[in-house]
């Protein structure tokens, strides 16, 4: 598969170089031509030697997203740091240019989940640390305030770990 | 009070502030939302409650500007994006009846319009009209521009050599799609009738289909090395 992700930060790059040796065809576009080190973190090759591909350019312009492969993409990831970019370039993508697959990185978690209502495929990290945090601290009330030592205390459980 | 027009802005640039002058005086109820803290402490100073602090592509600051009441939402921050996505949502999430939404880069405007934001105003292209009609090229001016019903109004000079000059409008062989509704001559202007006679200098305003448009610039431009007769 083609996979054309917008914004090779963290999670862009790491995103791109995991599919790359999963043996698909990536692409990366960015407006920040730093961002390319970023891509090879780890790799003992180039990324372009590697079969990746990396274009420099700004996310809404249509020349730069048609230069990085859009046409021909079957995934398309907006992961830039911007979430109303990343909303923008998402509806263009499946609206303009027809992509089967469309992902978008929305941090705020009310516009994530508004979007995903008007049917745009949306991942929310901020809504993902949210209910892990959640899920944790209500894994600890199910195990009681009884389990907390008291101060001062010699904690016998603990020390039985 | 009650059926005074709320209106939000979002973005307390030049074009924002000044906006929201003009409407508070007018009478309009006016909320405007800044996301820049500098730039809301001054607004503020002038603007006092009629301004907000907060980032407007956020639901609850809009939510708490009052959203759901509004009759119009106004993006005119500096970024094309914070633009489409305000108006969007306004729209579609909120039901606002109206929006405008500011342009900043005039070849993101195709954005606007495949996402159904509109009207948009961008500052670009209102110069780059005024240079048109000040500098024609091909003697042809936009006047309006309908482009979903498919019309346009034009304005056009007729060159010296005009192949339309001399003829009768009741003989005129304008583009099918094309009409004729008037003329400007000598600082004047009225509406022909089949009698009368197209001049050199002539100014004509006509309403098009705007694929004909060539077509009707061909007709009325100069008659060329055309071999007819």
């Amino acid at each position: 598969m083609f996979v054309l992700i917008v914004g090779a930060g963290r999670v862009g790059s790491s995103v791109a170089r995991s599919m790359l040796s999963e043996g698909h065809e990536v692409s990366c576009l960015d407006e920040d031509p730093e961002s390319h080190a970023r891509l090879e973190i780890g790799l003992d090759q180039p990324w372009e030697d590697m079969g990746g591909h990396f274009t420099v350019g700004t996310a809404l312009e249509l020349d730069a997203l048609t230069a990085a492969g859009i046409e021909r993409a079957d995934v398309f990831v907006a992961s830039t740091d911007g979430d109303n970019t990343n909303i923008v370039i998402s509806q263009l993508a499946k609206r303009r240019f027809n992509v089967p697959k469309v992902i978008a990185r929305i941090l705020d978690p009310y516009r994530a989940k508004w979007y995903a209502e008007q049917g745009l495929d949306t991942i929310c990290p901020t809504r993902v640390a949210i209910d892990m945090l959640e899920q944790e601290i209500r894994e600890a009330a199910d195990r009681g305030a009884a389990d907390r030592p008291q101060v001062g205390a010699v904690d016998h459980e603990d020390a039985d770990v | 009070m009650g059926d005074r027009q709320y209106i939000i802005i979002v973005g307390a640039g030049k074009v924002g502030w000044n906006l929201a002058r003009e409407l508070i005086e007018k009478g309009s109820e006016v909320t405007v939302i800044e996301s820049n803290r500098e730039r809301y402490l001054t607004v503020e100073q002038e603007l006092e409650h009629n301004i907000q602090y907060g980032d407007a592509s956020e639901l609850w600051v809009l939510e708490r500007a009052g959203i759901s009441r509004a009759d119009m939402v106004i993006a005119v921050t500096g970024d094309d994006e914070d633009n489409i996505l305000i108006c969007q949502v306004a729209k579609e999430k909120y039901l606002v009846d109206r929006t405008i939404a500011r342009v900043n880069n005039p070849r993101n405007r195709q954005h606007f319009d495949l996402l159904g934001i509109k009207p948009v105003v961008s500052a670009t292209d209102l110069i780059l009209r005024l240079i048109e009609h000040e500098v024609p090229e091909y003697g042809l001016v936009h006047l309006l521009d309908l482009p979903e019903q498919r019309l346009e109004i034009i304005e056009m000079e007729l060159p010296a050599d005009s192949r339309a000059a001399g003829t009768r409008v009741g003989d005129l062989a304008m583009p099918e799609g094309s009409l004729l509704i008037s003329v400007l001559r000598d600082d004047s202007g009225f509406v022909p009738n089949a009698e009368t006679v197209l001049q050199a200098g002539d100014e004509i305003l006509a309403v098009l289909d705007p694929r004909v448009e060539e077509d009707l610039t061909a007709y009325f431009g100069p008659d060329g090395n055309s071999n007819s007769g």
